[in-house]
């Protein structure tokens, strides 16, 4: 099969900063047609700054992170705060399947780009908007940035050291609230081939981590219980952690869960005297006394490095990885194989690194096929070849600061 | 016309514990129909661990398999026999989806390869997710929720901004990894689903756990990569990074912009230490954070969670407080929008569980739903759908094949 598995497919994107562009990023990496609308008078801090380390960017077109949750994109500059630009965007709604965005909201409708309204200009549209506390509910017009959202859902409770603060996590949740409005979208995709019909989702990013709690909410449910975070800790296997290993600042995570496992685990360690010890000779005692063990475990991994140690325990069948850091990853033979990380051009920056799809689909797979768009890259493509508006009317939209 | 979303789909699931079980249980609650394989006997895997209801342990009150299997149809069966391995491939014959997190070297000895699989069904969408994939130096290799995250590159930085070096690294809370993995996989499989649908031509998805949760922190990679910037969990002198102490707990604020640092000093009553000129440029003001978080701290510690979250996001501030588990299930947001649904319990009657996080407008999902009990569709699938007559489903029974 010669296409992409979501070719045909166009989607007006009004999404913005990490939890909305991904989303239509991820369904431009599956061949969908991705027409991000954007303007000077409100460009996506993305494109300007990472708060992740304290960075501001020298242009609009200098930001890897922007250019990382793009990719494939297309680009058109329209000021939505002008009526002009607004009718416009409805024209772009009409010839696409879905319209995504994750303002506050009311936003949308306020410009005059609500659901209804689309759905006048295209009967079958699937408008995805995402929020962080959804679109209904006392707290819909309050506001949120991945560490607040993650911090409402529950998660941030549950990370961390037991002995210290909760913690927020990366911007990772940021790209699984993404992760989430996108599985919507392409489900009710899947529905609109089926029955002609398209829909509104209304997603909430505070609820779209809380179902990464199931377990603790569950217990909470059903007895009452209030869970906290314990940092690499499980409910029944020990060893089960993060070691320390020979070099700077390098860490095995080692997983026992059965009994044969712990044998060959600790025949891998040499049987030393210890592992005799009443305190480690069954499952339970050995969760029961894992603070100990870990010291103890800690004792042997200090001589090897992270690889030495996963080699020797996974040859046993124990489960055992590095802890991996962002420039450590590039050298790991197994990251190199899977083709993960590709070379992208970008037209300013030049050779950028960034990751494709994780997933490898046998007859459409998943690529990266250019970088993110600069802004308004594809103005002469979307307002001149798709809508056929002559060049002469798109350079006076643009004097208009209409196209801007 | 379909009642939800994804009722014309009909998907099997060949797979255990946490990751491939939530991948179909995403797909069961927009309505597909999902056929859930657990090995006779003991069952999936969840079932023998907690929490238990009313920590009773029992294979039926399992709280963690009952979250990651509402609204699927259960039949057991052992694909080792030869015979199970038949009723296997009928079943596949009349699906749409297969969704198996079994290693590559078990589905090759099971003679269940998707070019064994396609001969029978050209159509199937085939999703096999494993720890590192099929392909690569480790594709063998074990790896439990915890080993992922840290083989996955966001272990490494948690939690951020820690104040202690020679403490570990660690994985993200819940179970957060494997659901993650799960999500990602059934995007793929609806992607191909949906081309499917387009050309008749169904695939193969190979979802690697390691290569979703990479991508989660693909920005670092990215950052490292064009940047030259190598990750740590180790403290950078960012404002308001982490949650801050409350009086009952923890609150989470976020000023990032230059409005939203104004709105803040107005709502802290503009102390003469916040006049700083550098913290009136956002760049400055971020990287010195060091000198401002003791004084927001300051500010922040005699304040109830609850009652200063209201009062910054209703000045237009970002905030939330940390909650735990108990807060959100008592959260009127949660309440008006209904994440929590009634589902029916063989012994206790009806039980609150999470729903699902987004809400569409045409087709909603349940709101009431149902878990299977070990066994509890056989007779439905066996009898209703592959017509086997009783007497030989009970000598299937006899024969531990189901």
């Amino acid at each position: 099969m010669k296409r992409a598995a979501l070719e045909g497919v166009r989607i007006a994107d009004f999404c913005w900063l990490w939890a909305g562009a991904y989303a239509t990023g991820l369904m431009a990496l599956l061949g969908a047609e991705v027409i991000k609308i954007e303007s000077m008078a409100r460009v996506d801090p993305s494109r300007m700054m990472t708060l992740t380390i304290g960075q501001a960017f020298e242009g609009v077109e200098h930001s890897p992170v922007f250019n990382s949750i793009n990719l494939n994109k297309l680009s058109v500059k329209l000021n939505l705060k002008l009526p002009k630009a607004v009718e416009l965007a409805k024209k772009i709604i009409q010839i696409s399947d879905v319209a995504s965005q994750n303002m506050r909201p009311g936003a949308m409708d306020k410009m005059g780009l609500g659901y209804e309204t689309l759905r006048e200009v295209k009967p079958d549209i699937i408008m995805l908007s995402s929020s962080s506390f959804g679109a209904e509910g006392p707290l819909r017009r309050y506001g949120g940035y991945a560490p607040s959202f993650a911090a409402y859902s529950g998660l941030t409770h549950l990370t961390g050291y037991s002995d210290a603060p909760p913690n927020p996590m990366t911007g990772s949740t940021d790209l699984m609230s993404a992760t989430t409005s996108a599985f919507a979208i392409i489900a009710a995709l899947n529905h609109r081939q089926n029955t002609g019909q398209g829909q509104h989702i209304d997603l909430s990013s505070v609820e779209s981590l809380a179902v990464f709690t199931g377990d603790a909410l569950m217990d909470y449910i059903m007895n009452g219980r209030v869970r906290s975070r314990r940092g690499n800790q499980d409910d029944i296997m020990a060893p089960h952690n993060c070691y320390r290993c020979r070099g700077d600042d390098k860490w095995v995570s080692i997983a026992v869960s059965k009994e044969n496992e712990w044998q060959a685990f600790c025949k891998v360690m040499g049987n030393p005297d210890w592992t005799r010890d009443e305190k480690f000779s069954d499952a339970y005692c050995r969760w029961k006394y894992q603070e100990e063990l870990d010291r103890l475990v800690t004792e042997w991994t200090v001589n090897y490095t992270h690889y030495e140690v996963t080699e020797m325990l996974q040859k046993v069948g124990v489960a055992a990885m590095p802890s991996f850091s962002n420039q450590e990853i590039f050298s790991d033979p197994h990251f190199k194989e899977r083709k993960l990380a590709v070379e992208v051009e970008h037209p300013v920056m030049g050779k950028q690194v960034v990751l494709g799809a994780p997933w490898k689909l046998s007859e459409t797979p998943a690529k990266v096929t250019k970088a993110s768009p600069t802004m308004g890259e594809n103005d002469e493509y979307v307002f001149g070849e798709l809508l056929g508006m002559p060049s002469s009317e798109i350079k006076q939209l643009m004097d208009e600061q209409v196209i801007y | 016309m379909s009642e939800q979303a994804l009722s014309h789909l009909k998907v099997i699931e060949f797979c255990n514990f946490v990751c491939g079980p939530y991948c179909a249980r995403l797909l069961a609650d927009l309505g597909a129909e999902v056929i859930k394989i657990e090995p006779p006997g003991v069952g999936d895997g969840a079932r023998s661990r907690g929490p238990f209801l009313n920590d009773i342990p029992n294979p039926e009150r399992s709280g963690l398999f009952r979250y990651l299997n509402t609204n699927k149809l259960g039949i057991t069966l052992d694909v080792k026999t030869s015979t199970g391995r038949d009723i296997l491939k009928e079943l596949i014959k009349q699906t749409d989806i297969l969704v198996e997190d079994n290693p590559p070297k078990l589905m090759k000895e099971l003679r269940l390869t998707y070019q064994e699989l396609r001969e029978i069904n050209p159509r199937l969408v085939m999703t096999s997710i494993t720890p590192f994939g099929q392909t690569g130096p480790y594709r063998d290799y074990k790896a439990s929720e915890m080993n992922l995250y840290h083989a996955g590159g966001e272990g490494y930085l948690l939690p951020i901004q820690s104040p202690d070096p020679s403490r570990e690294p660690v994985k993200g809370g819940g179970l957060v990894g494997d659901c993650v993995c799960g999500l990602s996989a059934a995007i793929a499989t609806l992607s191909a689903a949906y081309c499917m649908g387009e050309t008749g031509v169904g695939q193969h998805i190979d979802v690697s756990k390691q290569d979703v949760l990479q991508t989660m922190v693909l920005l670092q990679v990215a950052m490292f990569a064009n940047m030259g910037v190598v990750g740590t969990r180790l403290h950078r002198p960012l404002l308001t990074p982490i949650p801050m102490e409350c009086q009952d707990g923890y609150i989470m604020i976020s000023a990032l912009t230059n409005r939203e640092w104004q709105d803040l000093k107005k709502v802290m009553g503009n102390p003469a230490w916040a006049a700083d000129e550098r913290f009136n440029v956002w760049i400055t003001r971020h990287t010195n954070g060091d000198e401002i978080n003791p004084h927001i701290r300051a500010w922040v510690k005699p304040h109830k969670k609850d009652e200063l979250f209201r009062k910054l996001q209703e000045n237009a501030l970002v905030a939330s407080p940390v909650n735990t588990s108990e807060d959100l299930v008592k959260s009127p947001q949660m309440e008006a929008r209904g994440f929590f649904a009634g589902v029916e319990h063989t012994e206790e009657g009806k039980l609150r569980h999470p729903k699902v996080p987004y809400k569409f407008s045409r087709t909603p999902s349940k709101s009431e739903c149902a878990v299977p009990s070990l066994g509890q569709h056989n007779e439905a699938v066996y009898c209703g759908r592959l017509g086997y007559d009783k007497e030989e489903l009970v000598k299937l029974k006899e024969s531990g094949i189901i």
